[in-house]
């Protein structure tokens, strides 16, 4: 069985619906996998969660894994049609904090003055787990998470499926105040993640030009995400969370941008992820 | 996953910023390894980190001859940076180190243990300030 994804939001920061981010989209990070049990397998919960959540049927366990609670990953958490609903089994997982429980944390967003109803009014049966140090197993797919360098306590995922690989790190600075090219695979923040991967969904915000002005933003340049890349070794990166004032036009120049600093590197061209884009491995 | 394996995200950013510091800076892992001094470091131990490269805690005191303020040699659980690695808690204190280029160093060192979350101790990060040698009658 080949390991699928179905994004369902890529926009980084804020929602932003409008004729000019029509062909990429405009709602926040949320990605599907399949998985091999028809359990569902969700990549956070940006306001991409609602219409995926439109289309499951009710019944089957739900996997949501969090990278990190920054708004634009939890917001469409309160419109997820099986938060509201009695038959759902729903397992969150998250990174640690060392202050606050993950359902603490989350709950914030689901609460008043934020959100009419709190989290506890969710007849849903949630489970919050913040995710272990080794790789672990859900619907058939082999999880692995670790800490990125991001503000605040922010995770990428690496899934797996019958040798075949995904990597997520879809909000990330992978170096501060040090070249990408400088270092020792060891010392990037995600190597092992996205390494050899078949496919990278990875944060390419800003452009090289915009950068130097949001540096500890915690996002990439372009030039950053295709270094980071090739540095992995990965056979196909995909931009992921567009600047919420990048337009279609403005995220298909990006995407050319990365295709000549790819150059004839081994692997595919970098792409430019895009709502309701299928990527099959 | 890779070869070798994944510095620890606090490890990495610690080294990011220790790069950026004027103040000589030594990070070791949780198993003692010295992972990396920067170039101010490079300075009082007298030799560059790429030249030293990775090693193990219970070298750094023959590799630099550490002493108390009485001259005699200092063991890694008396110093800062030991006490840190070994007990987990942050601890200040001054020594002299003889560098690899031969040259001896008055020094205050604060060791800080570093921890991911409450039970995840990922290594020690230790800070070196050179003072001068008290004036002799």
């Amino acid at each position: 069985m080949p390991l699928r994804a179905r994004i369902w939001g890529c926009r980084g920061s804020l929602p932003t619906p409008g004729p000019t981010t029509v062909r990429y989209g405009g709602n926040t990070s949320c990605v599907e996998i399949e998985t091999t049990d028809g359990s569902h397998l969700v990549l956070d919960a940006g306001t991409g969660i609602k219409p995926l959540g439109a289309s499951l049927s009710a019944g089957a366990p739900i996997h949501l894994l969090l990278t990190h609670l920054h708004l634009d990953h939890v917001e469409g958490l309160r419109f997820f049609r099986p938060l509201w609903d009695p038959r759902t089994e729903l397992h969150i997982w998250g990174p640690p904090s060392p202050v606050h429980s993950l359902r603490d944390r989350i709950a914030r967003a689901v609460s008043p003055p934020l959100f009419p109803l709190e989290l506890a009014d969710s007849p849903a049966h949630m489970t919050f787990h913040d995710v272990p140090h080794e790789p672990w197993d859900l619907g058939g797919i082999r999880i692995s998470a670790q800490p990125v360098s991001h503000p605040g306590p922010t995770l990428g995922y690496r899934v797996e499926l019958d040798g075949r690989t995904l990597a997520y790190i879809p909000d990330h600075e992978p170096v501060l105040g040090v070249e990408l090219d400088s270092l020792e695979p060891e010392w990037i923040s995600g190597h092992a993640l996205a390494e050899s991967a078949d496919v990278l969904l990875h944060d390419g915000q800003f452009t090289e030009d915009e950068y130097p002005t949001r540096v500890g933003w915690g996002h990439s340049s372009v030039s950053h995400a295709v270094t980071f890349a090739l540095r992995a070794g990965v056979g196909r990166l995909v931009l992921f969370h567009h600047d919420p004032d990048r337009t279609d036009d403005g995220v298909e120049e990006l995407r050319g941008r990365a295709k000549a600093l790819w150059g004839e590197a081994d692997g595919q061209p970098p792409e430019a992820a895009s709502e309701g884009m299928t990527i099959e491995v | 996953m890779t070869s070798k394996a994944q510095k620890h995200l606090v490890l990495i950013v610690a080294r990011e910023l220790a790069s950026q510091l004027v103040t000589p800076t030594f990070i070791a892992d949780a198993d003692g390894e010295l992972v990396f001094y920067n170039e101010p470091a490079e300075e009082i131990l007298g030799r560059s980190f790429a030249e030293v490269g990775a090693i193990r805690a219970e070298e750094w005191t023959g590799l630099f001859q550490i002493e108390d303020l009485d001259g005699a040699p200092l063991p890694l659980d008396r110093m800062p940076a030991g006490i840190a690695l070994r007990e987990r808690r942050p601890a200040h204190g001054r020594l002299r180190i003889v560098g690899l280029d031969g040259q001896k160093r008055l020094l205050s060192v604060t060791g800080i243990p570093l921890f991911a979350s409450a039970t995840e101790f990922v290594g020690m990060l230790a800070l070196f300030w050179q003072e001068d040698e008290p004036a002799r009658d």
